[in-house]
């Protein structure tokens, strides 16, 4: 996993609550065996006007100039902002595979869909909770501002904004270790084989059947 | 201390814990085509074994297709998907009801029917209505797929413990109102947000007089709520049940089993975070009119005008999901026509699901506006269940179709979706944008609103049928 730092990035409003993993990468493209190429397919039916299919030549389709992601001025975003319950839905971690290959590293939101929000960490994406009026003022200061840049610190867990300001966030301490090195949690998990295996026997005498 | 259900099923299976995150041993992993392929390629990559191979039943569901199977998965990349499963089930040695296999079905239905779902069990899926499962007295949740792969490798999650959230229905539901319902006036009520961080225990006297079919459409939604688990306290109910199932314990251990799940409730005195009740007898058929399960309403209602409205982002989604679902404010419910009916999937398409809206339909014949009615049962076993029964029989008179088991058009990975601009009366869980289809609106509603739309041509009260 890619360890996550400091970003100085260009921040992408998407103005809607309850953004569902389905709309974050459509079904069709849960087709793949594979965990990399679904950028081109993020928000797929709200950034092209035509249907989308895996195995398509996406730069051949109609985009759809409305969609705030398509807009130029967002071109190269890596931080996304957005509103309550982000991510809510199914489990699939093509959500925030989708996010990471478009280029997305950061994501601030006033509150996150549990299963999604565990995904990200697990995936080298931030998910940042700012409550719901500073994200508003984020909101109004992306939109008069082309080119508006935050600059995310993960050790120092601020936000911080082009005039001087910044925001703290809360972050787990084991995430954050984890993301800050980008460690693989199956690797930190098997130092404690020996704590499994004592487990594995107690659990068996008590419940013969769960073993068999 | 008194404890809650929820705490005796956590502790119970924590390996470690260090700074409030545990290390939670995990009992059974079901596992299908859709979030494994990457896990597999990862243990493959790093050189990993599965940690416990009789943890594991794999199952294809998603992408398997509900008409004729002889020639095959027609969709190359669909196929590909089902292929790697197996492939990778044969190179880890995991068992895995395969697409011919009489057993096969949605990997919610499987679990439970094959006793492979245990009371006082973690039980952990690629996918998120393995809250399901919690309908046992079990901790059951969705996790991704580096998680899956955690899983596999080390037979633990890294979990912090949620909070605990009571949901009290009290009373006796009324006739036709079902566990579907109240699934969906609970989310109505705490919204999609409202069990965010928590675990949710189902209780009270309407929750208790559930078959266990009920308790898991019930669990099955607790996702929707927000909330990663669900969970139902053991009864008889769950022990006779699992009585007899395949992969429950038989004769000793069997009675030792039994002695301990009757301990798989909440403490009288327990404590909850929250608690949240509702009267069964409140509780009407609901149908939903928007892009969100909460945007819900009684079969008696209208759907709601956003001007009414004056928290602005809420008036946005509103507008926007009445916009989506081509539905004027204040329409009532039951003058919205339909186009398609889909009676299946995770949610409600057990065998109990298909007698009710087989009841509804009996000597009935679908409406002429409606293109097309299909019942997907849950598994292969439901499905022979159900012809056993005659059921199959009672559909295929009123005109509609009889699939083979499968995810089908509750999120349209296979074949079976709607159009842009259709209309449909699904039994699933998920309404958002395009889940059954680009442009496809979907209505959630229980099996026997959809038996009884099937045949009216629209939304209508089922109580006025039955
Ligand atoms: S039936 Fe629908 S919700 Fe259930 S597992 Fe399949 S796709 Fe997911």
């Amino acid at each position: 996993m890619q360890a996550f730092t400091q970003l100085n990035g260009i921040v992408a409003p998407l103005d809607r609550a309850n953004v569902d993993t389905d709309a974050i990468i459509p079904k069709q493209f849960l087709k793949s065996i594979k965990r990399s190429g679904f950028g081109p397919n993020a928000f797929d039916e709200w950034r092209y006007l035509d249907h989308g299919e895996p195995g398509i030549d996406n730069s051949k389709r109609q985009i759809n100039p409305d969609f705030v992601l398509n807009k130029p001025r967002y071109k190269g975003a890596s931080i996304l902002l957005t509103r309550e319950n982000f991510g809510c839905g199914s489990s699939r971690e093509h959500a925030p595979w989708a996010l990471l290959d478009y280029g997305f590293r950061a994501i601030i939101a006033p509150s996150y869909a549990d299963i999604f929000f565990n995904n990200c960490f697990k995936n080298g994406i931030l998910p940042i909770i700012l409550n719901a009026d500073v994200v508003d003022g984020l909101f109004q200061a992306v939109e008069a501002d082309e080119g508006y840049k935050l600059t995310v610190d993960l050790a120092t867990q601020t936000v911080n904004t082009p005039d001087g300001q910044s925001y703290a966030f809360e972050v787990d301490a084991f995430r954050k270790h984890c993301l800050l090195n980008g460690l693989d949690d199956i690797g930190l998990t098997l130092q404690h084989v020996d704590d499994i295996k004592t487990f594995e026997i107690k659990h068996k005498a008590a419940q013969p059947w769960l073993f068999n | 201390m008194a404890k809650t259900l929820y705490d005796k099923l956590f502790d119970s299976h924590v390996v470690r814990e260090e700074n409030g995150t545990a290390l939670l041993y995990i009992d059974r992993h079901l596992v299908h085509e859709v979030t494994s392929p990457q896990a597999f390629e990862g243990l493959k990559i790093a050189g990993r074994k599965l940690w416990r191979i009789s943890s594991v039943l794999a199952v294809p569901d998603h992408n398997v297709p509900t008409t004729d199977r002889s020639q095959g998965i027609a969709d190359p990349i669909s196929r590909l998907q089902v292929e790697t499963l197996d492939q990778n089930c044969v190179d880890f040695g995991v068992t895995e009801f395969k697409m011919n296999d009489k057993r096969q079905g949605i990997v919610h239905v499987i679990g439970p029917e094959q006793g492979a779902t245990l009371p006082g069990m973690t039980v952990v899926c690629g996918d998120s209505h393995t809250s399901t499962h919690g309908a046992f007295g079990a901790l059951a949740h969705g996790i991704g797929t580096s998680e899956v792969e955690h899983v596999m490798a080390t037979q633990c999650l890294v979990q912090k413990k949620s909070k605990a959230m009571q949901i009290l229905v009290e009373g006796e539901l009324g006739r036709g109102v079902t566990a579907k319902d109240v699934a969906l006036a609970v989310i109505g009520r705490i919204g999609t947000a409202g069990g965010t961080g928590y675990a949710i225990e189902f209780a009270g006297s309407a929750i208790r007089s559930l078959s266990m079919e009920g308790r898991m459409t019930l669990c099955n939604m607790a996702i929707e709520a927000g909330a990663r688990a669900g969970m139902v306290g053991v009864d008889d109910i769950t022990i006779n049940y699992l009585k007899g199932r395949p992969y429950a314990p038989t004769e000793a251990q069997w009675d030792a089993a039994v002695v301990y799940w009757k301990t798989l409730h909440s403490d009288a005195g327990a404590s909850f975070d929250a608690v949240v009740e509702l009267k069964a007898e409140d509780i009407q058929p609901q149908v939903t009119w928007g892009t969100s399960p909460e945007m819900v309403t009684a079969i008696n209602g209208r759907v709601p005008d956003p001007e009414q409205e004056s928290d602005p982002t809420k008036r946005g989604g509103i507008e926007r999901a009445l916009q989506y679902m081509g539905l004027e404010a204040n329409t009532p419910i039951e003058a919205i026509n339909i186009d398609k009916v889909f009676i299946g999937s995770c949610t409600n398409s057990r065998i109990e699901d298909l007698r009710a809206a087989a009841m509804v339909a009996k000597g009935k014949r679908v409406a002429s506006n409606v293109k097309l009615a299909m019942v997907v049962p849950g598994s292969g076993l439901v499905k022979a269940q159900a012809e056993q029964e005659g059921l199959d029989r009672i559909f295929l008179d009123a005109g509609f179709e009889w699939r083979e088991p499968g995810c089908s058009m509750c999120l349209a990975m296979n074949a079976d979706r709607l159009e842009p601009g259709e209309r449909c009366a699904s039994t699933s869980n998920r309404n958002f944008e395009g889940r059954q289809g680009q442009g496809g609106r979907t209505h959630l509603v229980s099996p026997e609103m959809a038996a009884a739309a099937a045949v009216a041509g629209h939304f209508v009260d089922v109580r006025t049928m039955l």
